[in-house]
């Protein structure tokens, strides 16, 4: 049975007499893909700093898995079971590939201050957290090259390991700018097949530019023009509109 | 599960030989010397935690080293020695608190706001000390007695006699030493270097860095004390120019020279920094000019050239890339 | 506290505001164009200090002291820059620090080496030497306020510079986007020579024009660089709008701090800038 697992209410952000994104709302299913997609400036990366705690909303509300998250911080906001990948890519480009998922991992045992073993113990005994690296390395297809370091591997892997750092902090939620940007054909291929296989487990929020892989992945799409929803309804839906296809489909295809 | 390349490793082997043997070949100035060094080795790991691994630049670290020397001062009656075993503790946990109470203002800032903020900081402390006759003022403050350390009624060992003090500060430099790099791969070492490298992302995988930040700030201050105490212990004299961004600033160096983010870096650096001091300071006379006496200028030259020419000191001169980021991983178990 | 003790200490709250601000603007220019942190700011000023202390005993004139040192300082300056600070500009803010502590040795010797380590005294021209009456015991030296004056028009032209001229409008161009402004054929090398100048320029003015007032000895350059640091970090970097406003706060809080509550007055210019810091973190004036 689906449930909505992240319910955005009437989000607002200004700066200054600007509204960047005005009165959206959003709601996220487990096992759905909801794509967010309009044209540059429309607000969808601002939404999404909004929905992961990186922006304040001038007003709305966000709740997730029932929690009211609104106003919290990035890293109050991931504990709550939020998992972002960002359209720049932001990795730890020193560290190795099981190493930047490794932190994602330790990020969710108990930090425990008082206890003397999370200063004194290695890492790398936890078990636990050993388990949710290479889960998530082998849900993101990067198992092979765990001891490559970031900065070396190919932009597409580096793209699969922006959402295996994600996927390792087991999120219910995951939300994602841009997975595909600079991609090449083959590559955008193998991400949309990853991204389909994370489907199942999470709810996902999805910011595209790629029109095939927006039409092949969604379930449901939200069409933003100048920070205000204009669209919002099935692929099908979606296509037919003519507000839509005047304001951006029309223009891009 | 090492950092260090194997060559580097054997080096420092050696080196941790001649300082277990050194006091039986060279004289008790000699010795006491390279205690000198050691005790600024202690102050150069603390700060390479702070600035190595988590990546921040603190122009006031020196602060926490001279209030530690400054609770000795004021814990050391002035007609006897005062006990080893409750003024370190006292002079370390004070120094720690001291850098919690500053850390607190000084760690939301970041980059160059907290060089600043830290650099001014630090000098509040000092023209606190400066100014005030109560606290010693610009002439400091004397130890007129070195602690004992009795254990009921009988002493355990003798700080007075250069041999004992500097097989303990050897102890304490190398116990300091092994915390460190157990640190360094332990939950709390590998998300400050996370930290380090990209803050950001950090806190979108759900750790609290502000915490972790602090935490760094606070248990570096704490070793500094360690160190400070140690500079009282051995000089029997403090003043506040052991507290000023002066002091802070040739820590820096100290770091910087070895290599950052790996500790022992950190010693060689300090007894590079010493000994290029101490060279430097003897100089000898060149016609009518006497160089030592000149040695700031010589000093400061060499400083600017490392910057310009060497920064990542001397083990990263040794090897390429030194600075390999640590393996989490027990290679032998991956999934 | 009567009127007319309010009033000098008020005059001498402003006066030494104004001299703060000199060296803030030029440290915190050079911050937010160049993005170049410079611990040994503070050495411009000793060297302007020293530079009217020699150049004055030699012409026996202050204006042309002043106009001599600037012009010896403002030459060193593009020299530094050229050789050194130029190849700072993209390193991180670590080895920043470092550069500039190491000169801050270097200029140190160099001082002793050529002025000796004494304290020298540098005398008030006769044209300013005289005082004002405010009551019948109490007057205000014209030099003081010849110095406040001279930081008035300086800043003034400062701000006319950087908002009304196309220069500034280059400066300012330069400091958002360095790799635009030289895709638009702004010259960018040569505006920052000329900002670092400037920079070099106030610090050297405000140590020649102080020196009447303050003395000249070692060390002065460090003093003056804490307080320096303190103003660019309340009224934030990059900001010489927020400096000015920071500078005069701390020449009040100070003065008025020593007057007052003498024991802790070194104290009050740093709690007010912990105070400043846990309401905004980057300073009253972010830029």
């Amino acid at each position: 049975m689906a449930e909505i697992v992240l319910s955005a209410r009437h989000l607002t952000r200004r700066f200054g007499g600007l509204a960047a994104v005005d009165d959206v709302s959003v709601d996220l299913w487990r096992g759905r893909i909801h794509a967010v997609i309009g044209p540059n400036g429309a607000g969808k990366s601002t939404l999404a700093n909004l929905l992961s705690g990186d922006l304040l909303p001038s007003s709305g509300s966000v709740l997730i898995g029932g929690q009211d998250t609104t106003g919290w911080s990035p890293e109050r906001v991931s504990r709550a079971g939020l998992g972002r990948s960002y359209q720049k890519t932001n990795i730890f480009l020193p560290f190795s590939v099981w190493d930047n998922a490794f932190l994602g991992a330790q990020s969710r045992e108990a930090q425990q201050p008082w206890n003397p073993l999370r200063w004194l113990q290695p890492a790398a005994r936890s078990q636990r957290a050993r388990e949710r690296c290479a889960g998530a390395l082998a849900l993101a297809g990067l198992s092979h090259r765990h001891g490559a370091i970031a900065g070396t591997i190919s932009h597409g892997e580096q793209r699969q390991l922006e959402i295996a750092m994600a996927l390792a902090t087991e999120p219910q939620v995951l939300l994602l700018d841009e997975p595909l940007a600079g991609m090449g054909a083959a590559e955008a291929h193998k991400m949309v097949e990853l991204l389909l296989r994370l489907k199942q487990e999470h709810a996902m929020l999805l910011v595209e530019h790629d029109m095939d892989a927006v039409f092949t992945l969604a379930d449901h799409l939200t069409v933003m023009v100048n920070g205000q929803v204009i669209a919002s309804g099935s692929p099908a839906d979606i296509r037919a509109d003519p507000m839509v296809q005047a304001a951006y489909l029309g223009e891009e295809h | 599960m090492d950092v260090l390349p194997r060559g580097v490793r054997v080096a420092l082997g050696l080196g941790l030989a001649a300082l277990l043997v050194f006091p039986f070949v060279g004289s008790d100035f000699y010795a006491q010397m390279v205690t000198r060094m050691m005790i600024l080795a202690i102050l150069a790991m603390s700060l390479d935690l702070l600035q190595g691994v988590a990546g921040l630049v603190s122009l006031g670290h020196a602060a926490f080293f001279g209030l530690a020397g400054y609770a000795l001062a004021f814990l050391t009656p002035q007609g006897e020695p005062v006990g080893l075993w409750w003024t370190l503790p006292l002079a370390v946990l004070g120094s720690g608190l001291a850098a919690l109470v500053i850390g607190f203002f000084v760690v939301r800032t970041h980059g160059i706001y907290f060089i600043m903020v830290t650099m001014a900081f630090a000098q509040m402390v000092y023209f606190l000390f400066f100014d005030n006759k109560a606290l010693g003022g610009s002439d400091g403050l004397y130890i007129n007695f070195r602690p004992g350390a009795e254990i009921a009624g009988r002493t355990v060992f003798d700080l007075d006699s250069p041999l004992t003090l500097y097989y303990f500060t050897l102890a304490l430099m190398l116990l300091v030493y092994f915390f460190l790099r157990r640190l360094l791969w332990s939950p709390f070492g590998r998300a400050l270097a996370g930290i380090r490298v990209n803050e950001h992302r950090m806190r979108a995988m759900g750790f609290g860095t502000f915490g972790y930040k602090l935490s760094a700030f606070t248990l570096a201050g704490a070793l500094a004390g360690l160190a400070g105490y140690l500079w009282g212990v051995q000089s029997g004299y403090i003043n506040p120019e052991l507290m000023g961004f002066h002091m802070s600033a040739n820590a820096i160096m100290m770091v910087i020279l070895g290599g950052m983010g790996n500790f022992a870096g950190a010693i060689v650096g300090a007894f590079t920094f010493e000994t290029v001091l101490h060279l430097l300071k003897d100089l000898p006379q060149l016609g009518s000019v006497n160089l030592g006496k000149h040695w700031q200028l010589w000093m400061g030259s060499f400083i600017v050239l490392v910057v310009l020419f060497a920064s990542r000191g001397v083990l990263g001169l040794l090897q390429p890339s030194v600075r390999v980021e640590p393996a989490s991983e027990d290679r032998s178990q991956h999934g | 506290m009567d009127l007319p003790t309010f009033l000098i200490q008020l005059l001498n709250s402003v006066q030494y505001g104004l001299l703060l601000f000199m060296l803030a603007a030029g440290l915190t220019l050079i911050f937010g164009i160049m993005g170049v942190v410079n611990l040994a700011h503070g050495s411009f000023y000793m060297l302007g200090a020293y530079l009217a202390y020699a150049l004055s005993a030699l012409f026996g004139s202050l204006t042309l002291a002043i106009i001599g040192g600037v012009g010896i300082a403002v030459a060193f300056g593009l020299g530094l820059e050229w050789l050194l600070f130029r190849h700072f500009y993209r390193r991180d803010h670590l080895d920043q620090v470092l550069l500039t502590f190491g000169l801050i040795y270097v200029f140190e010797e160099l001082r002793s080496i050529l002025w000796g380590d004494d304290v020298h005294g540098v005398p008030v021209p006769d044209l300013l030497a005289a005082s004002i009456p405010l009551t019948d015991n109490l007057s205000y030296p014209v030099y003081r306020l010849f110095m406040a004056g001279l930081c008035i028009a300086l800043a003034l032209g400062l701000y006319l510079l950087i908002s009304k001229t196309r220069l500034g409008m280059k400066i300012r161009a330069g400091a958002f986007n360095r790799d635009m402004a030289e895709a638009l054929g702004i010259n960018i090398k040569r505006i920052h020579a000329l900002v670092f100048a400037l920079g070099v320029g106030l610090a050297a003015v405000a140590g020649i024009i102080a020196a009447p007032v303050s003395s000249v000895y070692p060390n002065m350059g460090s003093q003056v660089l804490i307080m320096c640091f303190v103003v660019v970090v309340i009224g934030g970097i990059g900001s010489v709008r927020g400096a000015l406003i920071s500078a005069l706060l701390v020449g009040l809080v100070d003065t008025f701090g020593k007057v007052l509550l003498p024991q802790a007055a070194g104290m009050l210019v740093y709690i007010l800038m912990a105070a400043v810091l846990l309401w905004k973190p980057e300073g009253l004036f972010k830029q």
